[in-house]
């Protein structure tokens, strides 16, 4: 039985001339990657930010496992169980591991005006950003500043701090991007895992990894959705292969 | 009477206001172009008006001084870009604010070291003295109304420079985007020298200007540097218009406040008590006019950089 | 044994795992030693504590005087470090609170030195010569004109913050300027220091523990402070805010709070300056004074728990002395600020005890 988790319900957006966004539904459910692909300039990013709350919606509304979040800010929808991570790395790069992945379950808790108890005695929120860490594979890089670590290593470290929010939906903006094929396939089997537990949103550019993860595919071309299915269907659907050989042309 | 009086204060808030922008648009340009936050942009008032008060003094002319006054601030704010300014360019603001900070410490004492503690002589040439009659039988002096023509012609030739010149144009090419110019081969070190340089000229005439009006002293660029700051704040930094529009409306209500906020508090208040107060208020007047524009628009009203 | 309970690691000198987390010491930070940062930390404050109780043995009441000026002003720049240095947030405006701190004690005492009451309506509030009400007066009174400015100021960011917050403080400087009741710009004498139950506030030793508890205690609330969830969600909103708000937390009130503590922690020290010179005007509300409070947490090296010390020292050295040399001492002021923004970016902290570990 598969519930939904996450759904966009006719979302509008447009700068000046630019319809960024055309009435795009999407929904996400229980044990699923649903994946979001599309050309360049296709507004992903745009879908993207009214989907994690950095952009306002001119029409349309964003629902979270039933609440409406279409007005609420970045905060309140982590809180509420959005995890996302983000196409450039946005770690506090000179802290350790553990102390990014520690925010998020810091905000879970409660509120942050506790003045008092030093956060590194603090066994409840060093515990779940442990766990955290071994589900991504990092325990071993808890102490060591981000600075030092590697490109794959930092992605796997956003994912942690995705889910140290114990999120019921994680928003994925291209995992994938400048990893090579080892760590690709390093994190498209750390997806495989994660997916029964947080259904998760994908918006990736490596097509192998988008075939082999995605249970559903939506392709968006300027700003419409414009196929949607299983991964057989949009590989035979001759509009995107349009898009994408449009794009390539161009 | 009091028709003559509002439109005396009208002027004097005219005045005010165009002096006040030609301080602002120097720092509003050195800001959009460079992305420099410049305290010292005060220091070149005050040289300004030294430099023309010694002149005017040692030549009698007040026109040869105020030309000394203008490129002696231009100069020293070149050579100030080329020795401290462009190390700061690349560094956090808090350190620039710093370093234009020790670098206000530097010209103020210095310059008393120099010219001593006590104020400067220097006064408006005979032939600007005295009053012309208005429409309204409004006399006012000419010195200030000299100062109105001067700002006026000093923002259109601005207008010009920037919209309708290649060096306005590389201005705006560089407050749009910094890395593209230079890729477009243009001599930025040379760039930004010449528009600090400018910037430091104008805040320079208009130190001379106002130090014929009030004093020529220590520290009298500072009053002014804050209001020109709270102009462009208003107006929205980086932006021209804006800091043109920021300083007519600082210089309006901070002028008619002084004089009409005790007036208005007299009419329910003893008047000991509401001079006090009204010139209290008077002086926070344009800080909450300030605060309430940045709660309706966080980046001014005309804001150039988002 | 069952580790159900949580556990708190308090032996600080163990490297080992916390006993309370299964299989490994990844829940524990490694611990820091004691090294060359602690030791020029204790020779620091050690000193400060010690030349005026030396000197006062020996008759040098100048001494001990200006020691408390230091100690004053470094526990005000530590207020401002915490917005600086921690929050990220340059304020270019702490003299406000500085000089509203002053103007609670002048006030107050005024009042109760003229048997005045400071207002009738609604309730009558009287004078108090008591720096308990005084200190309690000034916290409540800094803490409320922190949230007001700082609301509106952190709307802001980078530029604007730094203007509008010396905007804000320029306006409280133009008001206490203009307004006759308490000086104008004279400014106020207060004819008898506040007292303290059972202590002699007058003598100047007693007065210089005083501020020297003070400065312990704003040094340690901020120590405390920073190593709790409030202040690793505000290092994080310095490091990147995006990331808190992403990881659930809004920036926003954590900086506001943040800005009201470091704005009280700096108006207290500005009651205790009051006192000290028995004297409040409007100079202490200037922006002159603003910067000279950033020039110290800089040049102490910022976000270091000691800097404001450290440059609080080196700043009323270098007044005291080449004050002494030349009227002209801020040139040379100017110059070495210049010298040490330029080039040596991590003060004098950083120069003495080494780069600041970023934890």
């Amino acid at each position: 039985m598969s519930e939904t988790i996450l759904s966009l319900n006719h979302l509008h957006k447009q700068f000046g001339a630019l319809q960024a966004t055309n009435d795009v539904s999407l929904e996400l459910q229980t044990g699923e990657i649903h994946a979001l692909i599309g050309p360049n300039g296709a507004g992903k990013s745009t879908l993207i930010g009214q989907i994690a709350g950095n952009i306002r919606p001119d029409k349309g509304s964003v629902y979270l496992s039933g609440t409406e979040i279409t007005g609420m800010s970045i905060a309140q929808r982590a809180r509420l169980g959005l995890g996302r991570s983000f196409q450039v790395s946005s770690l506090a790069e000179p802290l350790s591991v553990m102390r990014n992945v520690m925010m998020g379950v810091q905000a879970l808790q409660s509120h942050s005006f506790r003045f008092w108890k030093p956060v590194a005695q603090d066994q409840q929120l060093l515990e779940p950003a442990v766990e955290a860490l071994e589900r991504m594979q990092l325990s071993h890089r808890a102490w060591t500043p981000v600075c030092e670590l590697s490109h794959g290593e930092r992605r796997q470290v956003e994912v942690a701090c995705a889910l140290a929010l114990k999120p019921r939906a994680l928003l994925l903006d291209e995992p994938m991007a400048g990893l090579g094929p080892e760590g690709s396939a390093k994190l498209t089997e750390l997806l495989e895992a994660l997916k029964l537990e947080v259904p998760i949103l994908l918006i990736e550019h490596d097509m192998d990894a988008v075939f082999r993860l995605a249970d559903r595919i939506s392709v968006l071309v300027s700003g419409s959705v414009i196929a949607h299915g299983d991964s057989q269907t949009i590989r035979q659907d001759p509009r995107v292969r349009d898009a994408y050989l449009g794009d390539a042309d161009a | 009477m009091s028709v003559t009086l509002l439109i005396e204060q009208l002027l004097n808030g005219v005045q005010l206001g165009t002096m006040l922008f030609l301080m602002a648009s120097g720092l509003t340009l050195v800001f959009g172009v460079m992305g420099l936050i410049n305290l010292a942009h005060g220091s070149f008032y005050m040289v300004g008006a030294y430099a023309t008060a010694a002149v005017t003094a040692s030549t009698g002319s007040f026109l040869v001084g105020l030309g000394a006054g203008i490129i002696a601030a231009a100069l020293v704010g070149a050579l100030v870009e080329l020795i401290v300014i462009r190390r700061l360019y690349h560094r956090p603001h808090l350190d620039q604010v710093l370093a234009t900070f020790a670098l206000i410490l530097i010209f103020s004492e210095g310059t008393r070291w120099i010219f001593g503690s006590s104020p400067m002589r220097l006064s408006p040439p005979s032939w600007l003295t005295g009053f012309v009659t208005l429409p309204g039988d409004t006399r006012y002096p000419i010195y200030r109304l000299m100062l109105i023509g001067v700002g006026i012609t000093v923002s259109i030739a601005l207008y010009f420079l920037i919209s309708k010149t290649r060096l306005g144009m590389r201005i705006r090419a560089g407050e749009s985007d910094r890395e593209m110019i230079g890729a477009l081969g243009v001599n930025i070190s040379k760039l930004y020298t010449l528009v600090f340089a400018l910037g430091a000229g104008l805040a320079g005439l208009a130190g001379a200007l106002v130090g014929a009006l009030q004093s020529v002293q220590v520290g009298m660029g500072e009053p002014v540097l804050i209001l020109a700051f709270v102009v462009i704040v208003i107006g929205g930094i980086g932006s021209i218009k804006g800091a043109l529009f920021g300083a007519l409306l600082v210089g309006l209500v901070d002028t008619l406040g002084r004089v009409y906020l005790p007036i208005f508090f007299r009419t329910f208040m003893p008047p000991s008590e509401a001079s006090g107060v009204g010139a209290a208020l008077a002086a926070m007047l344009i800080y909450i006019l300030m605060a309430i524009i940045l709660a309706f628009k966080p980046k001014g009203l005309f804001s150039a950089h988002d | 044994m069952t580790n159900n309970t949580p556990l708190t690691n308090n032996t600080g000198l163990s490297k080992s795992a916390a006993p309370g987390v299964a299989n490994s010491g990844l829940a524990t930070q490694p611990d820091n030693h004691f090294d060359r940062k602690g030791l020029v930390q204790i020779v620091l404050l050690g000193l400060l504590f010690l030349v005026p109780v030396a000197a006062y043995f020996l008759g040098h009441i100048y001494y001990v005087n200006l020691a408390s000026r230091i100690t004053i002003i470094a526990m005000a720049a530590v207020g401002l470090n915490l917005a600086i240095g921690y929050g990220g947030m340059v304020s270019f405006g702490h003299a406000a609170y500085f000089g509203l701190g002053g103007y609670v004690a002048g006030i107050s005492a005024y009042h109760a030195f003229n048997f005045t009451p400071f207002m009738t309506w609604p309730v009558n509030v009287p004078g108090s010569d008591s720096m308990l009400v005084v200190w309690l007066v000034a916290i409540l009174v800094c803490a409320l004109l922190a949230l007001a400015i700082g609301a509106i100021s952190l709307r802001t960011t980078g530029v604007y913050f730094i203007m509008i917050t010396l905007a804000f403080a320029q306006m409280i400087y133009y008001f206490a300027n203009s307004w006759p009741t308490y000086g104008g710009e004279d400014g106020l004498p207060i004819y008898l220091r506040n007292g303290l139950p059972g202590l002699d506030t007058n003598n100047a030793l007693t007065y210089f523990l005083i501020c020297f508890f003070g400065l312990v205690l704003a040094m340690a609330i901020t120590s405390r402070l920073m190593k709790s969830r409030f202040g690793a969600a505000l290092t994080m909103a310095r490091l990147n805010d995006v990331r808190l708000a992403t990881a659930g937390i809004s920036p926003y009130p954590i900086r506001l709070v943040a800005f009201v503590i470091s704005a009280v922690i700096t108006g207290l020290a500005g009651a205790l300056y009051a006192d000290l010179n028995g004297f409040v005007s409007p100079t202490m509300l200037s922006w002159h004074f603003s910067g000279e409070l950033m020039v110290i947490v800089i040049l102490g090296g910022v976000g270091r728990l000691y800097g404001p010390l450290a440059g609080a020292v080196l700043f009323v050295m270098m007044e005291t002395l080449l004050g002494g040399m030349t009227q002209y001492w801020q040139l040379f002021l100017g110059l070495v600020l210049l010298g040490v923004v330029l080039f040596a970016k991590h003060g004098v902290m950083g120069w003495l005890a080494g780069r600041e570990r970023n934890e």
